[in-house]
């Protein structure tokens, strides 16, 4: 019997939108989520008849940027492209992108199975508009050849820089993809480039998925489009697998195409299969002269990226001592552990154990926004306050507590150790005031010594 | 007086003087067109309300002894100037009833210059031509004979200017598209460098080759006007600007291509540029006359523009699909249709090394040709067409044909150098005939000076006293 | 050469009808047999030119201009619905 073994290989297409100021080749605000429409386009980004684009540097900046956080090599030339097509969200009937000399190149990402995810390029390129279809008076997705269907467009989107990551097909299964989106969004974030947000469509996914068998390279491809939060990302690779498997032990060979992602079935499926792959046309863009860096401003784009989530994770378990959990829920977002660094510098003077303000933020759920860190040490410092009520009166509770709980007093000296933190909370809640309770247990192993 | 026959200089000589208002001045060039507009078909749309109130405005500030380079004189723009409020069509029915949002910044640069617009001039849909008759409104006619063609892309603009409908006008040439109507036309155009006019709000022919002049009825005007219009602009990442001084007359070498006059130049045109040659060579003054420049990758030049820009004007047109504005593109004309094909075609899959990269290459080697001989020489003296004015509808069958026109003036566009076309006389049957002056990069004053010289040489010939008979 | 005009115009979005696909075919191919001429051309080790400038690094500083307005941007649109540009359904992707 001929048990066939299916390897999943698996590709990931990801596109981050820059939180810019302005678009990515005119002055329009990239703010578009959200907002009125069409009312924040120009004569660049609505394509009007001779518009011309300007690049927006920082967004250069930020990619740059992106590709070093993900090791790549940055080439010192790279140019803009022209990828041609139609579709009416596509204002100028071609997109400007970069085709084969694209800004970053060759990088990788490193999971926590020691596996290196290999990033084949990073590049820049425009958003498209926003395209909503209604079809008749349905919602329906299906269209009916007699329904009155239209689509509406909305130019705020236009133009929004997006930057594309392009890993090598190296995912083997769903858990994997979803470590990597993880990482690369909180990458992202630490260098405050984009919110990275999947339900807001600040990043987006397109998995390519096939199977094969003995290490061979596949025969097909199924692109995935549509998969808008992480809770699906799993789900859809997953079940595409599914498919295909059951097809190929059918002995069909999956269709090559894009599938959609539908939330409501549950299931992915077929967009309107293409007749042919698409021919983009791509030539060098002739109204954007290229750009070419040196050494020395490849350096400078290194140094103005500070630690990033791997190094900072590494150094808070070495520096502050912290588990490895707790390190990274500490490191998830920058701006948690930039607080509790700050948080331990105010309490350093004030002998607050770091690990009090590790658990005070993780437990606690600190309102990092509103509480200060001055502030989060105050209160540890009054929460450690405690009282002293006197060496006869304390003695006097033990007494008392050691009377009602003649039980827990044998469990304790019959070798439970345990029991005396019973006691100890007898002892706190008969005082009604707030006793130290290292002293309260030391008081107590005393007396039942 | 004709207040619509004079120069800008003149022109702006009078107002100052207060010989005459900009009023009178644009009335009577409003004047010229009501009287001859119809018949050749030079006006796609004429703003007589707006162009007088702006004549007021200047007559004002003229009255108040401000002073603006073209305070009050009186232009034409080609329709592929975009104009806020103001139709603006390509002359192609896809955009028969576009309005456009926002202004051209030339054409911005040109109303802060005090320039009083008359209105919007015909033009070979789109740029793409050199007779003027791929307008879908109907050829413009040459006003020196109305059974031949004015030369394209910018007919309109051209014939505006010989017939006296305006003081200047502007063009845009790719190809030859405004050094071809100017000798076509016995007046002045100017190609600048490729890069010191901004290209913004300019409809898109082929973004590597468009370079933006004008039309004017002396080289002096022309450097005026260029002054307006020239300078690097934010709002189009390709353009530069960079000092250039140019020597004096006495330093000038000029050359020549002898191939040019060997290749089967119309035999008219040939003793012209002869006769020309010979003013250039004996009355200018100049150091030296080297008649054996060669450009020895001209020949390849229509073959290699007929890759580039067809790809680069097949991506430019696809904005237009009739969603934002205009109309939907089967309304796009034969020959714009005709290059839209030969861009995709040869840019599509599997043929992108076979021609556009070979093109890109040859590209280089006629820019290398025109930088060597630069070195040999300081400028470039060659035809502009290698006939004179055909008659209307003698190619339009023939595609090849007509883009063969453009032979001799191609080959700047493609090294992206300027080129000036001046007016060096008529045939028997007394249709004009130009010659164009070129130069390195950014060598505009060199032109300007050349030209000049030229003029002056021949300012008593018997044709320079010729007007249209409308 | 034979071009197939069908899929080049498909690829180009224009609509034609079979005679204009004939025509263009016969002009595509006559204007595509004269550029062959380049072939003549020795171009080994030769740079291609894709801009005459020499431009490099033009860029634009991350600075918000202002846009123009909803009524402006749809002035010109045969087709619209609140605020939005309205065409005939595209069929979902």
């Amino acid at each position: 019997m001929n048990i066939k073994k299916y390897q999943p290989v698996i590709g990931l297409e990801v596109h981050v939108e820059l939180k810019t100021k302005s678009k990515m080749f005119c002055g329009c605000s990239a703010d578009h989520f959200g907002q009125k429409p069409n009312t924040h386009t120009c004569p660049v980004c609505l394509g009007l008849p001779g518009a011309l684009p300007v690049p927006n540097k920082k967004a250069i900046d930020w990619c740059i940027m992106i590709g070093l956080a993900l090791n790549c090599k940055i080439p010192l030339f790279s140019k803009f492209d022209r990828k041609n097509y139609f579709y009416p969200d596509l204002a100028k009937g071609y997109q400007i992108s970069q085709y084969d000399e694209p800004f970053c190149q060759k990088g990788f990402i490193e999971l926590s199975n020691g596996k290196k995810i290999g990033i084949t390029r990073v590049h820049m390129e425009e958003d498209t508009a926003k395209l909503m279809h209604q079809f008749g008076n349905q919602k329906s997705k299906i269209k009916n050849q007699n329904d009155e269907g239209y689509s509406l467009i909305d130019f705020n989107r236009s133009g929004v820089p997006l930057v594309e990551i392009v890993t090598e097909p190296d995912f083997e299964n769903a858990k994997e993809v979803v470590e990597y989106l993880k990482k690369l969004q909180q990458i992202v974030r630490y260098l405050n480039v984009s919110d990275a947000d999947m339900e807001k469509g600040n990043m987006r996914l397109e998995p390519n998925i096939s199977l094969t068998t003995n290490n061979k390279l596949p025969i097909y491809k199924v692109e995935v489009k549509n998969i808008n939060s992480f809770r699906f990302v799993e789900k859809a690779i997953e079940y595409e697998i599914k498919r295909q498997t059951e097809s190929l032990k059918e002995g069909k060979i999956p269709v090559q195409e894009t599938r959609g992602w539908d939330e409501d079935k549950q299931k992915t499926v077929t967009q309107r299969v293409k007749e042919e792959a698409n021919d983009y046309r791509y030539f060098p863009e002739p109204d954007i002269p290229p750009i070419r860096l040196s050494e020395l401003q490849i350096t400078n784009y290194k140094l103005q990226i500070k630690e990033l989530p791997d190094a900072k994770l590494i150094r808070f378990i070495k520096s502050y001592n912290l588990s490895q959990y707790d390190a990274e829920i500490l490191t998830r977002q920058i701006g948690l552990a930039n607080y509790f660094e700050e948080s331990v510098k105010v309490g350093k003077p004030h002998q607050i154990s770091l690990k009090q303000i590790a658990n005070t933020i993780i437990n606690k759920k600190i309102d990092i926004k509103n509480i200060l860190p001055a502030q989060l040490i105050k209160n540890i410092i009054s929460s450690q306050k405690t009282d002293d009520i006197g060496e006869d009166k304390l003695r006097e509770i033990i007494n008392k507590v050691m009377k009602e709980n003649s039980k827990a007093v044998e469990d304790y000296k019959s070798g439970h150790e345990n029991a005396i933190m019973f006691l100890v909370g007898q002892v706190m809640r008969n005082s009604k005031q707030k006793l130290d309770a290292n002293k309260v247990k030391e008081k107590l192993k005393k007396v039942l010594q | 007086m004709n207040l619509n026959s004079l120069t800008i200089k003149e022109a702006k000589v009078g107002l100052k003087n207060k010989k005459f208002s900009s009023v009178e001045l644009t009335k009577a060039c409003l004047e010229q067109i009501k009287k001859y507009n119809k018949d050749l078909n030079v006006f796609i749309t004429v703003t007589e309300k707006e162009a007088l109130d702006s004549a007021k405005k200047a007559d004002e500030l003229i009255l108040s002894g401000q002073d603006l380079p073209l305070l009050g004189i009186p232009i034409a723009l080609k329709d592929l100037f975009l104009t806020k409020g103001i139709k603006t069509t390509a002359a192609s029915n896809v955009l028969k009833d576009y309005i456009p949002q926002y202004d051209a910044t030339v054409v911005k640069k040109l109303k802060d210059a005090g320039a009083v617009i008359l209105g919007k001039t015909n033009l070979d849909a789109w740029a793409h031509g050199s007779s003027g008759e791929n307008s879908d409104f109907g050829p413009t006619k040459n006003p020196w004979n109305k059974d031949y063609v004015p030369g394209g892309s910018s007919s309109g603009s051209a014939a505006a200017l010989t017939a006296d409908m305006c003081i200047a006008s502007t063009g845009t040439d790719t190809a030859g598209s405004i050094r071809l109507p100017a000798s076509f036309n016995n007046i002045v155009g100017l190609k600048p460098t490729y890069g010191r006019v901004s290209r913004y709000g300019i409809v898109a022919m082929a973004s590597s080759l468009d370079s933006i002049g004008h039309f004017t009825k002396t080289v002096e005007d022309s450097a005026l006007f260029f002054n307006v219009t020239a300078g690097k602009d934010p709002m189009d990442a390709t353009t530069l600007e960079k000092e250039y001084t140019a020597k004096p007359l006495n330093k000038i070498k000029i050359g020549v291509d002898p191939d040019f006059l060997s290749k089967s130049l119309e035999i008219e045109t040939l003793n012209l540029l002869a006769k020309a040659y010979n003013v250039f060579k004996n009355d200018l003054e100049i150091e030296d006359f080297i008649p054996d420049v060669s450009l020895s990758h001209q020949e390849y030049g229509i073959a290699c523009y007929y890759i580039i820009q067809p790809a680069e004007v097949s991506s430019n047109l696809a904005r237009y699909d009739g969603i934002r504005y205009g109309l939907r593109r089967a309304n796009f004309g034969d020959e714009a249709k005709r290059r839209i094909m030969l861009g995709t075609y040869t840019l599509s899959a599997g043929y992108y090394d076979t021609y556009y990269k070979r093109a890109m290459q040859v590209r280089t080697l006629i820019k290398q040709d025109f930088d060597t001989a630069f070195k040999k020489v300081d400028a470039i003296i060659a035809p502009v067409s290698p006939t004179p004015p055909w008659k209307l509808g003698e190619k339009i069958n023939d595609p090849l044909k007509m883009y063969l026109s453009d032979k001799f003036t191609v080959t700047a566009n493609l090294a992206g150098i300027p080129g000036l076309s001046i007016p060096i006389g008529f045939t028997s049957k007394g249709l004009p005939v130009g010659l164009q002056i070129l130069g390195p990069h950014f060598s505009e004053e060199l032109l300007f000076k050349i030209g000049c010289a030229y003029e002056q040489a021949t300012k008593n010939e018997i044709w320079r006293k010729l007007k249209p008979k409308l | 050469m034979k071009i197939d005009a069908s899929h080049v115009a498909k690829l180009a979005n224009l609509p034609l009808n079979l005679v204009e696909e004939k025509k263009f075919e016969k002009q595509l191919s006559d204007i595509l047999s004269y550029v062959e001429k380049l072939k003549e051309v020795d171009t080994k080790n030769v740079e291609t030119t894709s801009q005459v400038t020499g431009l490099e690094n033009v860029t634009r500083e991350d600075e918000t201009a202002t846009s123009l307005s909803q009524e402006e941007t749809l002035s010109n649109a045969k087709s619209q619905h609140n605020g939005l540009f309205k065409v005939k359904a595209i069929l979902t992707e």
